[in-house]
């Protein structure tokens, strides 16, 4: 998909502060029981496998997902920020396709 | 003869109705759909003591926030939160999200650290029909807990 993810991080927060990260990326998320109404073949499967989050390298959460999670995968979580940094997001498909985001915080 | 085949017709249909009134009732108390739901729910089971290793789950500590009613099963919104201080030694690891009434039981599993400080999470789900969801905690100290939530689904979410 094309589409940038989406992600919503606070841009300031105080030390020691537990912060919500809303992410949405944009996946149709092919199930794999769906089947093609001309053909009447099953349509492959094509889902995102795995969401991941890091901070400052030290991973927050990472999912596993499976073919029930709804199209266009949104999580919604916390984490609790001591110091400034980086939160580093990874989409992984079906296909091995890597796609990558960033949003920086400062913590005072 | 005909009068006692009357009354017994009569009977027969208050009967009826006493024992469907009977089975709605049944149906929302235990959410126990059909003989198909609760092969699934033994599919669901067998999914969760794999992952979970085949410790005992024991109820609490996990609460699942669902729709009463889903009117689209193609996106039902679902928090899960589990009651833990999330500190470096006492946190909650996993959490596996199942669905009990879906072709295949799994629906999503949260890896956690104590980075996360409030163990909360929301996600987007599809639910094929009305069904128990389930939500099983795999805490730092080894013991598993879970939760369950009826969701009640209008229209089918998982193509066909």
């Amino acid at each position: 998909m094309a589409k940038k993810p989406r992600i919503k991080v606070p841009k300031k927060a105080k030390a020691g502060q537990i912060i919500q990260i809303k992410t949405l990326y944009s996946h149709k998320m092919e199930t794999g029981n769906r089947k093609n109404s001309k053909t009447g073949k099953l349509i492959p499967r094509m889902i995102v496998n795995n969401f991941s989050c890091s901070f400052n390298g030290k991973e927050v959460i990472s999912v596993t997902i499976h073919p029930a999670v709804a199209a266009n995968p949104y999580f919604a979580f916390f984490a609790k920020v001591t110091e400034s940094g980086t939160f580093d997001f990874v989409w992984t498909d079906d296909a091995g396709k890597k796609v990558p985001a960033q949003a920086k915080i400062t913590v005072s | 003869m005909s009068v006692f085949m009357k009354t017994n017709t009569v009977l027969g249909r208050r009967q009826m109705l006493k024992a469907v009134g009977m089975g709605a009732f049944a149906l929302a108390g235990s959410g126990m759909v059909s003989t198909e739901a609760n092969a699934t729910a033994d599919a669901a089971s067998r999914y969760l003591s794999k992952v979970t290793g085949g410790a005992a789950a024991k109820e609490g500590r996990v609460s699942l926030k669902l729709p009463e009613i889903a009117e689209n099963g193609r996106t039902v919104p679902v928090t899960v939160s589990v009651d833990s201080p999330m500190s470096d030694s006492d946190y909650v690891k996993t959490v596996h999200v199942v669905a009990e009434g879906n072709p295949n039981p799994e629906v999503v599993s949260f890896n956690m650290s104590p980075g996360m400080g409030k163990a909360e999470v929301s996600t987007r789900i599809r639910l094929g029909k009305t069904q128990n969801v389930r939500a099983v905690a795999v805490m730092s100290d080894g013991s598993v807990y879970s939760g369950t939530k009826e969701v009640k689904v209008t229209i089918g979410g998982c193509g066909g």
